[in-house]
């Protein structure tokens, strides 16, 4: 399932300084591991040592957190846009 | 291999920079790498947060020194992350500390203080420190055009505090927030933009929005400074009670960054030598219908788990926040607890602090005040405590939450007499009267 991955500035120059990735996957963690495949260093600041999210990066699949859709399980679909931003302070 | 529709970034435009003051280098809290001064706010190597480096060999005053200075929040200049003197908003901070004794009674306690910071200036809440500092982040780095995320409060600092100095600001706020904070934000003739979600919506987009305009939006990559200016709240508390700390804190947390930096503030005069070492138990309130953070300290453990806000405390109504873990870690490690309310209770606490302190608190003011019944009541507040109470924004801006709750007022004929009906009727209805709020 092809996907965009829109990535934040600090992370586009690590991939080969693009801001929008297209990726592969029944999932988002698989769409994620296909983008990690492709741009190796973008690993580590992407998924933490247990395969997990840190907790200061949030990602949502189109408008919502993947927290409250399965986490890196959640299904994507064909033309899905999953963002990647970094946690905000509160206002 | 991109999809160019999305990129959408513009240079950055910035005038010279300010000459007055210099930003802090910054550190990130979660792999140590160091960072030159910038407006940015994750770290490149990891993505963890960014705070500012302090010279651990810096000068510091000594109380007296303190003292004599101005009553605004640069009287700790020390302590917030900057060298030079700060030019803009010259005079936010220094909010009354208000002994609080009726209420100090109510939650059986020795003596009890509001820190009223729904009297700072210039808008009314605490968001004014924060804004302080990140102004003039902003003014550092040349930086034309300053912006936020917010649920209101903040938004009104930023439209205020950019109007008098002169500079641009895009202010981004949920397109059904309160009356009271949108016409006091625009006030000032910002570019406000209400958005079609939720405040964790509005954040996402700002986080977009930053990285691709190049702007200074002050609690996404100029938070670092930005989140200093709440450590001040903490250094008055310790100077108004004559350089003691209190031992109980009550505050709000809407994205915990209050809580994580008054238990920096308090370690900070501890280690400086200006207050004791005993920090006091930082208790955090949330309103029930989003308490992500209450509910991680109740749980324990290290991952928070995001809610879908649902609650009168619009303020306090951010429901993934991006400080929760370390506000969970300052409430653990000082022996606080935290507490969520519900919806009439934040009313009733709303009504508790007016009619004991005279003080008009926001709705996050009664979540705060009704956080303290609770923890009263639990027993975690104790008969020997001196405890502050951080009221951190005005009822004036929330006034819908107590239409239905108050009694109306009579109306009568301009006669004496009708006054006379009025004061008989009240008299008799003293004889049973209970105080409205919680008991």
């Amino acid at each position: 399932m092809p996907v965009t991955i829109a990535l934040p500035s600090v992370l586009s120059r690590l991939a080969d300084g693009n801001r929008a990735v297209p990726a592969t996957g029944e999932t988002v963690g698989e769409a994620v591991a296909d983008l990690t495949r492709r741009f190796p260093s973008l690993s580590t600041r992407l998924v933490d040592d247990a395969g997990e999210p840190y907790p200061f990066v949030t990602y949502y699949l189109n408008d919502e957190d993947i927290r409250f859709a399965g986490g890196f399980g959640a299904r994507v679909r064909d033309g899905d846009e999953l963002t990647i931003v970094s946690a905000v302070a509160g206002g | 291999m991109s999809a160019p529709a999305l990129d959408i970034s513009r240079p950055v435009t910035r005038s010279a920079p300010g000459e007055r003051v210099s930003p802090l280098p910054l550190i990130c809290t979660n792999c140590g790498a160091r960072f030159d001064p910038d407006p940015a706010a994750i770290c490149l190597s990891c993505l963890g947060p960014l705070v500012p480096e302090y010279d651990s060999a810096r000068s510091l005053p000594d109380r007296a020194t303190i003292s004599r200075r101005a009553p605004s929040l640069w009287r700790y200049r020390e302590w917030l992350p900057f060298v030079g003197t700060p030019s803009l908003s010259p005079d936010s901070g220094f909010t009354p500390l208000v002994e609080a004794p009726a209420l100090a009674r109510r939650l059986g306690v020795a003596r009890a203080w509001v820190k009223n910071d729904a009297v700072s200036h210039p808008t009314l809440s605490f968001k004014d420190r924060v804004v302080a500092t990140a102004i003039n982040a902003a003014r550092a780095f040349g930086l034309d055009v300053v912006g936020c995320a917010s649920t209101g409060n903040l938004a009104n600092a930023v439209a205020a505090h950019a109007a008098r100095a002169g500079l641009e600001a895009w202010i981004f706020v949920p397109f059904d927030l309160e009356l009271a904070k949108v016409l006091g934000t625009s006030v000032y003739a910002p570019n406000l933009v209400r958005v079609r979600g939720t405040y964790d919506d509005v954040n996402r987009l700002c986080a977009q929005v930053a990285d691709s305009f190049g702007w200074g939006l002050v609690n996404v990559n100029l938070r670092a400074y930005y989140g200093e200016g709440s450590k001040t709240m903490a250094f008055e508390i310790v100077e108004q009670l004559g350089w003691r700390t209190p031992t109980a804190v009550v505050a709000p947390m809407a994205g915990g960054a209050l809580v994580t930096k008054l238990h920096r503030g308090f370690r900070e005069f501890a280690e400086a030598g200006l207050a004791s070492d005993d920090l006091p138990r930082i208790h955090g309130a949330q309103a029930a219908g989003c308490a992500p953070i209450v509910r991680l300290v109740e749980r324990g453990g290290g991952r928070l788990v995001p809610e879908v806000p649902s609650t009168i405390a619009r303020s306090l109504a951010i429901g993934n926040p991006a400080d929760g873990l370390t506000a969970a870690r300052a409430i653990t490690e000082t022996g606080g607890w935290a507490a969520a309310v519900s919806d009439p209770e934040i009313v009733d606490g709303i009504r508790l602090l007016a009619e004991t302190t005279g003080i008009f608190a926001e709705t996050a003011g009664g979540v705060t005040t009704a956080a303290a019944v609770q923890l009263a009541r639990e027993g975690r507040l104790r008969p020997d405590d001196e405890l502050v109470l951080c009221i951190t924004g005005n009822g004036l801006k929330t006034l819908d939450p107590l239409a239905d709750s108050l009694p109306e007022a009579p109306v009568i004929t301009p006669h004496l007499r009708a006054v006379a009906a009025l004061v008989e009727r009240r008299d008799g209805a003293a004889i049973s009267h209970q105080p409205s709020a919680i008991n």
